[in-house]
């Protein structure tokens, strides 16, 4: 196990560490509103936000580069998914049921993708993406193209759980394939406290048994996670196997926006794992001198200017129309049953 | 030309599809040096290094890295050990690859190889039957080949496709069919074909009972001239309703066989369509002819009783014919 992060000055240039926070700050503005239209009752469906967990998602999709690398964001990966360079469209439009979304009102919320540009479209069952995400890397490996590619995917404590989660992992161990799997351990999974869920120490112990590198990171502190992440990413582009980062933190947020997150401790809430990553992290901003408090506050305008134009924008179209959809569940249409 | 077996042309299949386009792998438990369990792959790691990988013993991580590399455009064809261990991958198969095209637009060019249905003595967990569970899915093309011919061209069109396919082929035919050769009509996916013409009865089959279906019409040509017709389903999904209700209308009896569970499944379907669209045509109840609604037993005593047999199908038949 490697989870000794000491002297990992790596990662730490200014640029890098600017559009981290840039992401973090942009996805938290979103889903703000993302949450106020969904109790506004403008979003049918449910809505699932990765308040508190932007540093770990940002710092790792910050760290790949969209038209080389995979990246399969799940369930509280916004963060992540505007470092990648999603479009905001596509998360506006999916979640107001936009019929010019990526899912076209096929499918909501965050199950949303463009798997031909290396970002796959999450379904609900838990720990799918880790092979399949594998599975991409093979690809690229029999094809020739995958030299200096890195695939990363995240989870949550609770897919830790699943089988999908232990043969994906040892798959891509066995394969040696550039695989960085993320785990945001926020506590909870739903309302199952950590205790209900694992019975190991640390869950970072079970990168031995696979076989591959471990590392923990404080996920409220935004500069140890852009290190780690760095380190990990650049070690698995470097053909150095499957890694994996264990990051905690606390969801500052229900499960979606329908939970209200009564079941979370308060001891753990008023804890260092409480702590706001945005909070920690513009301060680490300030105090290392990569930003000032105008230039943050500048990003926030910006940021809330950004997303108003996206929701105006996807509020004004179309929702699906059921006769114009062709209701094809393959791409040969002489399969579709008639 | 010696003979060749229908595990012969799933051989050349392979070898022909790897030959045809480099994009094509194989993926499975011990498929690699070792040639798989049914020898399907033999020799094929050598000839195509890097391209016949094994997998640890891992079906939903199977099932995801072939789902992954077919949206990545490569072209993979899973195999599993025996179709009933696809239990384990089925969570991927429905919910990741047959939904994937309808959600993201993008297809998923994989083949899952079944090696399905009983032979004597493999007990309840080596002879399941799983076709009728992935037929149930929106997004899947199920395939159930009961010829030499059909083993070999339905491959190749399988991993040619775009949209996943469930092949499943059939343990019992695997060294007792032979053929002179691979050569058939290539017939495409989603045609029936019928296998033996009559006026007297239709039996809508598929994959192994074809074969038993076959003797039974001829036990009954023999035993009073009845002219049965045998309609080869080929693919479960999509089913070819036209040529099932064609030949209900020369016929006006129907009797649909499967070596599948009873509840639900292939043969209901084909009643439920012929009832819907074709109840004009029937002179006589439409019957179905199933293995029994228990898991499917070791000895082969018990196991020659639990699936249709010519004798049952005959049987059925008769009760058909006399209504």
């Amino acid at each position: 196990m490697d989870n000794n992060t000491e002297g990992l000055d790596q990662g730490l240039d200014r640029d890098h560490v600017r559009r981290v926070f840039r992401a973090m700050l942009t996805a938290r503005i979103l889903e703000n509103k993302l949450g106020s239209l969904y109790k506004a009752g403008k979003i049918v469906g449910g809505v699932y936000l990765g308040k508190g967990q932007e540093a770990v998602s940002a710092s790792l999709a910050a760290c790949l580069e969209k038209g080389r690398d995979i990246y399969a964001p799940l369930i509280r990966d916004q963060a992540g998914r505007t470092a990648f360079g999603e479009d905001m469209l596509d998360c506006t439009r999916t979640y107001l049921g936009s019929v010019e979304g990526p899912m076209h009102g096929r499918d909501g919320n965050i199950h949303r993708g463009r798997p031909s540009e290396g970002m796959p479209a999450m379904i609900s069952h838990l720990g799918t993406a880790i092979s399949v995400v594998g599975g991409m890397l093979l690809a690229k490996r029999i094809k020739g193209e995958l030299d200096g590619v890195v695939g990363a995917t995240c989870v949550g404590d609770g897919c830790t759980s699943t089988g999908a989660f232990h043969e994906g992992l040892n798959t891509a161990a066995v394969e040696k394939l550039p695989l960085v799997l993320t785990i945001a351990n926020n506590q909870y999974a739903y309302s199952t406290p950590n205790d209900r869920q694992f019975a190991c120490r640390d869950l970072v112990d079970k990168a031995p048994g696979y076989g591959v590198p471990g590392y923990k990171v404080d996920g409220t502190d935004m500069l140890e996670c852009i290190k780690v992440m760095h380190h990990a990413v650049s070690r698995a582009r470097a053909g150095e196997g499957p890694q994996l980062v264990v990051a905690s933190m606390l969801r500052l947020t229900g499960h979606g926006e329908h939970d209200d997150a009564s079941y979370v401790d308060q001891e753990l809430k008023s804890s260092e794992m409480g702590r706001d990553c945005i909070e920690v992290g513009k301060q680490q901003l300030i105090d290392h001198g990569y930003a000032d408090a105008a230039e943050v506050a500048q990003w926030e305008d910006e940021a809330a200017r950004v997303v108003q134009e996206a929701v105006a924008i996807a509020q004004k179209e179309a929702d699906p129309d059921p006769y114009k959809d062709d209701w094809m569940a393959y791409s040969n249409p002489e399969l579709q049953a008639r | 030309m010696s003979d060749v077996t229908y595990i012969d042309a799933i051989h050349a299949a392979l070898g022909e599809a790897m030959a045809r386009d480099p994009s094509v792998f194989l993926y499975g438990q011990d498929i690699g040096k070792f040639g798989g369990a049914f020898k399907a792959t033999k020799g094929l790691q050598d000839k195509y290094p890097g391209r016949v990988i094994d997998a640890p013993i891992s079906e939903d991580a199977m099932a995801g890295m072939a789902i992954g590399a077919a949206i990545e455009g490569a072209r993979p064809v899973l195999e599993m050990q025996f179709a009933d261990f696809s239990s384990v991958a089925f969570n991927q198969i429905v919910n990741q690859a047959a939904t994937h095209y309808y959600r993201t637009g993008v297809p998923v060019p994989l083949t899952m190889r079944l090696p399905s249905g009983g032979t004597p003595g493999s007990g309840p967990f080596h002879s399941q039957s799983m076709e009728t569970l992935y037929a149930h899915y929106p997004g899947l093309v199920v395939v159930t080949p009961a010829t030499v011919a059909d083993a070999y061209s339905m491959l190749l069109e399988s991993i040619a496709m775009d949209d996943p396919v469930i092949y499943c082929e059939h343990k019992f035919l695997y060294r007792w069919l032979k053929s002179a050769d691979y050569q058939g009509d290539n017939l495409p996916i989603g045609h029936a074909r019928i296998t033996r013409p009559g006026k007297h009865a239709t039996v809508v089959t598929y994959s192994a009972m074809v074969h038993e279906a076959v003797r039974a019409a001829e036990m009954l040509q023999a035993e009073g001239g009845w002219e049965i017709e045998v309609v080869d389903l080929r693919s479960v999904k999509p089913l070819d309703t036209d040529t099932i209700i064609a030949s209900v209308a020369r016929t006006g009896r129907l009797l649909a066989v499967g070596e599948a569970f009873p509840w639900g499944g292939v043969t209901a379907e084909v009643v439920s369509r012929v009832c819907a669209d074709g109840f004009h045509l029937l002179d006589a109840p439409p019957a179905r002819l199933n293995a029994r609604d228990t898991p499917i037993p070791y000895h082969p005593k018990l196991w020659a009783a639990h699936r249709p047999t010519p004798e049952s199908i005959a049987e059925a038949l008769n009760n058909l014919l006399s209504f």
